[in-house]
């Protein structure tokens, strides 16, 4: 459709306060959120934190893994960032706490061949991101959101999170990473979703 | 999946009421390549000024009535898009609608074995397209639906569920009323609970596949709860809705 269609009657609400900085940071499709939703593909696992480990495997010179304890005393800094779900919620300003990828993969040395991270979480569920899109400070394993441990229903104890991209790729209880050279589609990336996805372009779905 | 998903210009085909805040309207699609039962659609409103929003249903129809398709809203009193939908688009009214999308939290009748149902509110929509294709196929596997609903007006789907459910080809309905019953009601009457989810799967087994959708609340007990009766954690598919589905 070249010509936008308009939908008879609509008016919509636009905007609760008018706000220019707030329209300036909903991305395409989206719709602002107070609330936090919780959407996943199946029922939420426990691992006891004492058997929780993290570990960063494939192409590193170094493979490593923390236990719960190591991981908390790495060094953490608290993030306040927007956060879209391909669902269509925006929540703008939520306040996490943990720990960047950089510092994660500065223990482990990332092999030159390296390109593609996988993500993966208890519960099987996996996802791609490409190196370049996670380093310098656009991810981070959180802990903690709005000064407390994170719950287990929004990916406690603890989860990936990449602001710039939709937040399925923000993996829930995470607990490792590989690197590959090659790219691989993760869970949802591998049923119709993005494999970017990245909201401002509104790379909701394979081919957007 | 290389093709895009594009945007379609929908006919709403007719509209139906399910209760006093939910509604059903079909929808024809000029190039519908058809559906998995559990899937959703996305829909897009614009206004004259450009400005627009995007929603996304859970398709309530069967794939065989493709390349109709319906979806079933309830009215969210503040929301921007439900009261739009309920208030102001009647038969003959066209809709940018865009789909199938999802492919985890679907079934189709060529799986076979057990299924349980569960669904709280509105988060029977995507488990009535299964059941609607599921007779429609013809399949006969034993399959349940647990379905929570506040009063007994508020049950989406109440008479076809019935129906279906009285026909002897395996499935049967069991519903609770969380806020209230009418004098001589026989269902359950509480919040869906490890012993209620005991009772409705003893017929059917433990090796059932199992789908839920609704509240998040709803999904969260009702999943851990499966997971403590000793239902592998593989075979529990959930899909939630949290306050904000307007």
């Amino acid at each position: 459709m070249t010509q936008r269609f308009v939908t008879r009657g609509f008016v919509g609400r636009r905007r609760d306060d008018g706000s220019a900085d707030i329209a300036s940071r909903t991305p395409p499709g989206q719709y602002i959120t107070k609330d936090f939703p919780v959407l996943s593909a199946g029922p939420t696992p426990r691992t006891p934190l004492e058997q929780w480990t993290f570990t960063i495997q494939g192409l590193v010179k170094q493979p490593v893994a923390w236990s719960w304890q190591e991981f908390l005393a790495l060094p953490s800094r608290e993030w306040t960032v927007d956060i879209s779900c391909v669902t269509k919620w925006t929540k703008l300003d939520m306040r996490w706490r943990g720990v960047s990828l950089d510092t994660l993969l500065e223990g482990a040395e990332i092999d030159d061949q390296a390109a593609f991270v996988i993500a993966w979480s208890d519960g099987g569920y996996t996802t791609n991101l490409p190196l370049p899109d996670v380093l310098n400070g656009q991810a981070f394993v959180a802990y903690e959101y709005d000064g407390a441990p994170l719950a287990a229903e929004h990916g406690g104890p603890a989860r990936l999170v990449v602001p710039a991209r939709y937040f399925w790729k923000s993996a829930k209880w995470i607990r490792g990473m590989r690197l590959q050279a090659e790219d691989q589609p993760g869970f949802w990336e591998s049923l119709g979703y993005h494999n970017r996805g990245d909201q401002w372009r509104e790379e909701r779905y394979s081919g957007d | 999946m290389a093709h895009s998903l594009d945007w379609q210009l929908a006919t709403v085909a007719g509209v139906h009421d399910e209760t006093d805040a939910v509604r059903s309207f079909s929808l024809t699609l000029p190039a519908w390549t058809g559906h998995r039962p559990g899937q959703h659609v996305d829909l897009r409103l614009t206004a004259e000024d450009g400005y627009s929003v995007e929603r996304s249903y859970s398709i309530a129809s069967e794939p065989e009535r493709s390349p109709e398709v319906d979806i079933t809203v309830e009215r969210i009193p503040d929301g921007e898009v439900s009261p739009f939908l309920h208030d102001v688009v009647i038969p003959g009214d066209r809709l940018e609608v865009r789909g199938p999308i999802g492919g985890y939290f679907v079934w189709e009748a060529s799986q076979p074995g057990p299924l349980l149902l569960v669904g709280g509110g509105s988060g029977v929509v995507p488990l009535m397209a299964m059941i609607r294709h599921r007779a429609r196929a013809g399949a006969m596997n034993p399959t349940r639906l647990l379905l929570s609903s506040r009063g007994p007006g508020e049950i989406i789907y109440r008479e076809e569920l019935d129906r279906l459910s009285a026909t002897q080809d395996g499935f049967q309905v069991a519903h609770t009323l969380t806020r209230e019953q009418l004098p001589g009601w026989t269902g359950y009457a509480r919040r869906i609970d490890e012993a209620m989810l005991s009772e409705v799967l003893a017929p059917i087994g433990r090796e059932a596949r199992v789908y839920i959708c609704g509240p998040t609340a709803l999904v969260e007990s009702a999943a851990n709860a499966l997971v403590r009766i000793g239902l592998a954690p593989s075979r529990i598919r959930t899909e939630r809705f949290g306050p904000t589905g307007t």
